[in-house]
């Protein structure tokens, strides 16, 4: 398993060049945009993937509700902090494309704002993971996860009704795409996935080696005080082999 | 012959809507009786509202031509922000005083505790707002040119869209660092869609230029799917303490 | 064409936000790295 990982990673460096070669070379310029245009190449992919790890985040939280089995409630908190990463990505390469091509930073379009809403949804999370005692935490962010997915179908529909009352420049626009761009978007979603599976995979086992040094101390501050203990207890080695390689 | 149960007896005998109908309104009018009696907490929301308004007129020029346009967000960010003074202290009193744990051993249902709570809030909540609406339509001259009776589905429904969703997540601020500040952090995002309701349903009916219909059913459609929500995973959150 | 710095600026910016991400897992690996090499210590 632990070869598997520099593998995956070589290869998710070569996809990943080869997608930025076929976004700014291969694919063909946009009619109205120009190359500005190749930013959906990035803009797009991202949006997925991040609604992919959210997606994921939800699963693990409502089976973490149910069995409560501290692997998933840590794929749960990989998913939302990968997933918050590349949901930054989206909202900061919006606005990047909407300047030149319609003069202005921000719109309130309907799949921006309630990307920006998804955002701060999961920043909250995040914030609420951070600053709760970590015995509760995962079960309250379970339940937020929950809140935040029931929520986001209401954004999105109010935001979209109060669009068609203001009508304002659809960032991202519609219309059907040439197949030969969605064959260069369908490439530089699969690189960016392999990219996201690649970072979860690594704060996974960052999050497990934490918890494993959490535990190691918290036993270390109860046991240390205690001189005449068997060395065997007083040793963390034994705590930190518990759960194995 | 009756075998004696140890995890019920009689008092399970009951129908669980008696039992939960009962706790909801014995803990609703026991809090509403010490927040009465205790006026200096109340008084001190008050004071803070009619702050919040002032500050907003100062600096939103109720003179001007706008105002009828952008009364309804003024009006709506100034309730939610005393609304959430009043939610940081919903359960202070429990904490104080562990009654939580004597919550979680009990076969009470968690909810009804969370609706007396919540309905609490409510009228606390409609209390401030009682005070604040007059003195914005005073300082910012508000006619609705549109119906103005739509603006008490829209009042009520706003209002129980923050209170519900603040009550949960006081409790589930309870044990987070910076506890006065993690309520906001949570409540905010997730209100959004209720917040673009109430502010724009209310501009509709100001301005008169659009129906408030949307906004209303858009209220109506989040407050059940967050009732719901709320009531069916308090327990959790009871339990997570 | 003046917006052909939009397209490399998003790009850019794209990768700095992944690389800032993966700097501080990093950070964060290297300072557990060290409690951990405390703990076996003791």
């Amino acid at each position: 398993m632990k070869r598997l990982f520099p593998i995956l990673a070589v290869l998710t460096a070569l996809m990943l060049v080869y997608a930025v070669y076929q976004a700014l070379v291969v694919a063909p310029t946009e009619r109205t945009m120009g190359d500005v245009q190749r930013i959906f190449y990035y803009h797009v992919p991202s949006a997925w993937t991040a609604f992919l790890l959210f997606l994921v985040n939800l699963v693990a939280s409502v089976v973490y509700l149910v069995k409560r089995n501290p692997k998933v409630d840590a794929l749960a908190m990989v998913s939302a902090e990968v997933g918050v990463v590349f949901c930054t990505v989206v909202l900061v390469t919006g606005p990047i494309w909407a300047r030149p091509v319609w003069g202005i930073w921000w719109t309130w379009d309907v799949r921006l704002t309630s990307t920006l809403v998804l955002w701060l949804i999961y920043v909250s999370y995040l914030l609420l993971r951070r600053f709760s005692d970590s015995a509760q935490a995962p079960a309250l962010a379970a339940v937020l996860a929950i809140f935040g997915a029931l929520d986001i179908p209401l954004v999105y529909f109010s935001i979209w009704f109060f669009r068609t009352q203001h009508p304002q420049p659809v960032i991202g626009g519609g219309g059907s795409i040439d197949p030969r761009m969605w064959r260069v978007l369908l490439i530089n979603w699969m690189a960016f996935l392999c990219f996201a599976l690649l970072m979860c995979w690594s704060r996974y086992r960052l999050e497990t080696m934490r918890r494993e040094v959490e535990e190691a101390q918290a036993l270390e501050s109860l046991l240390g005080d205690d001189r005449g203990s068997s060395a065997e207890i007083r040793n963390p080695k034994v705590a930190l082999n518990r759960s194995g390689p | 012959m009756h075998k004696p149960s140890f995890t019920g007896g009689d008092a399970m005998s009951l129908p669980s809507s008696t039992t939960r109908g009962t706790i909801t309104r014995a803990t609703l009018t026991k809090d509403l009786r010490l927040e009465w009696r205790s006026k200096d907490a109340l008084n001190s929301m008050l004071f803070f509202s009619l702050l919040v308004v002032v500050i907003f007129s100062f600096s939103f020029d109720p003179l001007a031509e706008e105002s009828r346009r952008i009364a309804g967000g003024l009006v709506w960010v100034a309730i939610l922000f005393a609304a959430v003074v009043a939610l940081n202290q919903t359960w202070a009193r429990e904490l104080r005083n562990q009654v939580l744990d004597a919550y979680r051993v009990s076969p009470a249902p968690p909810n009804a505790l969370f609706m007396a709570k919540a309905l609490g809030n409510f009228f606390l909540v409609s209390l401030l707002e009682a005070l604040m609406t007059p003195l914005f339509i005073i300082f910012y001259n508000l006619r609705a040119l549109g119906p103005a009776w739509q603006l008490i589905p829209i009042g009520l429904l706003g209002t129980w869209a923050l209170v519900v969703n603040g009550t949960f997540f006081a409790a589930i601020s309870l044990r987070t660092r910076s506890r006065e500040l993690m309520l906001p952090l949570l409540l905010f995002p997730i209100s959004i869609p209720a917040v673009l309701g109430m502010v724009a349903g209310t501009t509709a009916i100001l301005t008169g230029e659009n129906s408030a219909h949307f906004w209303i059913v858009l209220l109506l459609t989040y407050d059940v799917v967050f009732t719901t929500a709320c009531l069916a995973l308090f327990e959790k959150v009871l339990e997570a303490e | 064409m003046n917006s052909i710095k939009f397209l490399y600026s998003a790009y850019a910016a794209t990768w700095s936000i992944h690389l800032l991400y993966i700097g501080s897992l990093l950070r964060r690996y290297r300072r557990l790295k060290q409690e951990l090499n405390e703990l076996k210590q003791k």
